[in-house]
């Protein structure tokens, strides 16, 4: 049986300036791999080719073992979420509409959304519980809220890969956790999840598998403990950094810079 | 029905009752049927589409600040027109000719926006455009320049500050196929106007086909600026004016916007045409008025809105 999502031989970036290649992955239903990597590293540039936004320059990219590269945006949208990084627009729509958009995939572009569109877009409110915030004002709600959403408007296209960009970017501390402990369910219900992060804890905390994208080339892949080293982020960050467990059995990176003793 | 009663041939209401129900004719008939009655459709008509045109541009590009004008669209017409008037061509043919000039300005920046890849697609689009109406603008002034200054320079300006005054039916039948050929796509496509405003990238991860829908909706919205500016002129700020206080009142929901956008625009164009035909002695151009009347009501809203653009 082939892979929820596979990604082989990626090579990403735009026509005659390449940002990164020889990307190969794959991910299981019910998986959540954790992407880390410095900032312009290509994180973004590689989640639009995944999803289909940009070409890919080389290599193809799969799902349930059929290459999507010919399929139309709605047969992608079907199988493929994407939560983007500050998302929704700037005009003042109500949450509810905004999650509603997600079914657009499901209907023809003249067709007005069906009764069981509605539903959907009310149980993806429910999942996140944030069904008290439907009525509300796009502009007017805060930027938790607001990814919460976005995460409820992916829900909404019932897609098999759920693909997030810095879910936890410009949010503060508890909105991070919130937004990570969703991002735990959606892959506990058996969707294969691929989101990025600049957090390492975030990773030790949710993903079962972690890559690191260093210089266009996913450096390292595994489990978070075999990823996340001191010789890892030494080399990736340019940080030097102790990996320090915590009961629980999770880890933090503490930069040995911090560390005044 | 004021609109129809009041004019250089007032007529009282129970003389448009008379009309109206079949059992009048002569004068009063003549001046409703014939002068007034098209008048009056074509306001409203001009005003809907303008208003249309307007909501539809400014959901697609995302910017509550742009109009008709900004694809070239109106100065690509105004060109045809003035040119149809500098060769001496019948009124017909004039607004032929500047259909197929507001028509041509769009390819024209649509083309060059195509061509020019590698950059923010929107952005492209309302540059070229703001170009090509500069060059077309141009045009337009070459055209005065050369014009005859007792006939036709008088007959030029009047035409670009836009007028309905020489309205008659056979325009009316010119101007109800295109605007109602532009509105149906857009009325069928409510919902993805909608999802058009998250932008191009969002809304292709959303499943819309991005690019045949753009093109789709700028065709549309294009063909009935073009139409009413042929039989018209250019007549600014309604189609920037009107369809953001339809969202003020109605939010951004495009199967709400487009209808309250018609019925206001219709409303809006159709008061201003009758106030410029019975206010002053002679007829007020219609783009002096609603540009009087634009630039306060503007400045009021930009006042009021304290939050980001509704």
């Amino acid at each position: 049986m082939s892979a929820r999502l596979a990604v082989a031989g990626l090579s990403f970036g735009y026509p005659g300036r390449a940002v990164g290649s020889h990307v190969t992955f794959a991910l299981e239903a019910g998986e959540i791999l954790c992407l880390l990597g410095p900032n312009g590293g290509g994180k973004t540039t590689l989640f639009r080719t995944i999803l289909g936004l940009i070409p890919a320059l080389t290599g193809a990219v799969a799902v349930d073992g059929a290459d999507i590269s010919h399929w139309s945006a709605r047969r992608r949208a079907r199988a493929m979420g994407y939560v983007p990084q500050s998302g929704g627009g700037s005009f003042a729509f109500t949450v509810r509409e905004i999650v509603l958009m997600g079914r657009s995939a499901h209907r023809g572009a003249f067709a007005p959304p069906a009764p069981e569109d509605y539903d959907a877009a009310e149980t993806a409110l429910e999942t996140l519980g944030i069904r008290h915030l439907g009525g509300r004002d796009w502009l007017r709600i805060s930027g938790g809220e607001r990814q919460l959403a976005l995460i409820a408007r992916a829900l909404a296209q019932e897609p098999q890969v759920m693909v997030l960009d810095e879910p936890t970017a410009n949010l503060d501390f508890g909105n991070q956790v919130r937004v990570m402990d969703e991002v735990r369910r959606l892959g506990a219900s058996g969707l294969a999840v691929l989101f990025s992060t600049h957090h390492p804890e975030q990773a030790f905390a949710c993903a079962h598998r972690v890559a690191m994208l260093h210089e266009g080339r996913l450096a390292e892949i595994g489990t978070p403990a075999s990823v996340i080293t001191e010789a890892a982020m030494k080399r990736v960050y340019g940080l030097e950094v102790e990996v320090v467990p915590v009961p629980g059995g999770m880890s933090v990176c503490l930069p040995r810079s911090w560390r005044t003793s | 029905m004021l609109a129809l009663e009041v004019g250089a041939y007032p007529v009282t209401p129970g003389e448009l009752w008379n009309v109206l129900t079949g059992r009048a004719h002569g004068t009063a008939a003549t001046v409703i049927y014939a002068i007034r009655g098209p008048r009056i459709l074509g306001a409203m008509l001009v005003g809907a589409a303008l208003s249309a045109a307007g909501a539809s541009y400014q959901s697609l590009f995302r910017n509550p600040l742009v109009s008709p004008d900004i694809l070239g669209v109106s100065s690509g017409a105004a060109l045809g027109a003035v040119l149809g008037i500098l060769l001496g061509l019948s009124v017909g043919a004039i607004e032929g000719v500047s259909f197929a000039g507001g028509l041509l300005a769009m390819a024209l920046v649509y083309g060059v926006a195509v061509a020019i890849r590698g950059h923010d697609p929107v952005l492209v689009l309302v540059l070229s455009g703001v170009v090509i109406g500069a060059l077309m603008g141009s045009g337009v002034a070459l055209v005065k320049f050369l014009a005859d200054p007792e006939n036709q320079l008088p007959a030029i300006t009047f035409w670009l500050l836009g007028s309905l005054a020489s309205f008659t039916r056979a325009d009316l039948m010119a101007l109800a196929p295109p605007v109602l050929l532009g509105l149906v796509p857009l009325a069928l496509l409510r919902w993805r106007l909608d999802v058009m405003t998250m932008g191009d990238e969002e809304a292709r991860a959303l499943g819309v086909e991005v690019a045949a829908l753009r093109l789709g909706i700028i065709a549309a919205a294009t063909l009935m600026t073009a139409a009413a500016v042929s039989v018209s002129g250019v007549i600014g700020w309604i189609g920037l004016l009107v369809p953001h206080l339809a969202r003020l009142v109605v939010g951004p929901a495009f199967r709400r916007l487009l209808p309250l956008a018609i019925v206001l625009g219709a409303a809006f164009l159709l008061a201003v045409d009758t106030l410029a035909r019975t206010a002053g002695g002679v007829e007020v151009p219609l783009g002096v008025l609603t540009a009087v009347l634009g630039t306060p009501l503007f400045l009021w809203l930009m006042a009021a809105s304290r939050r980001a653009w509704p």
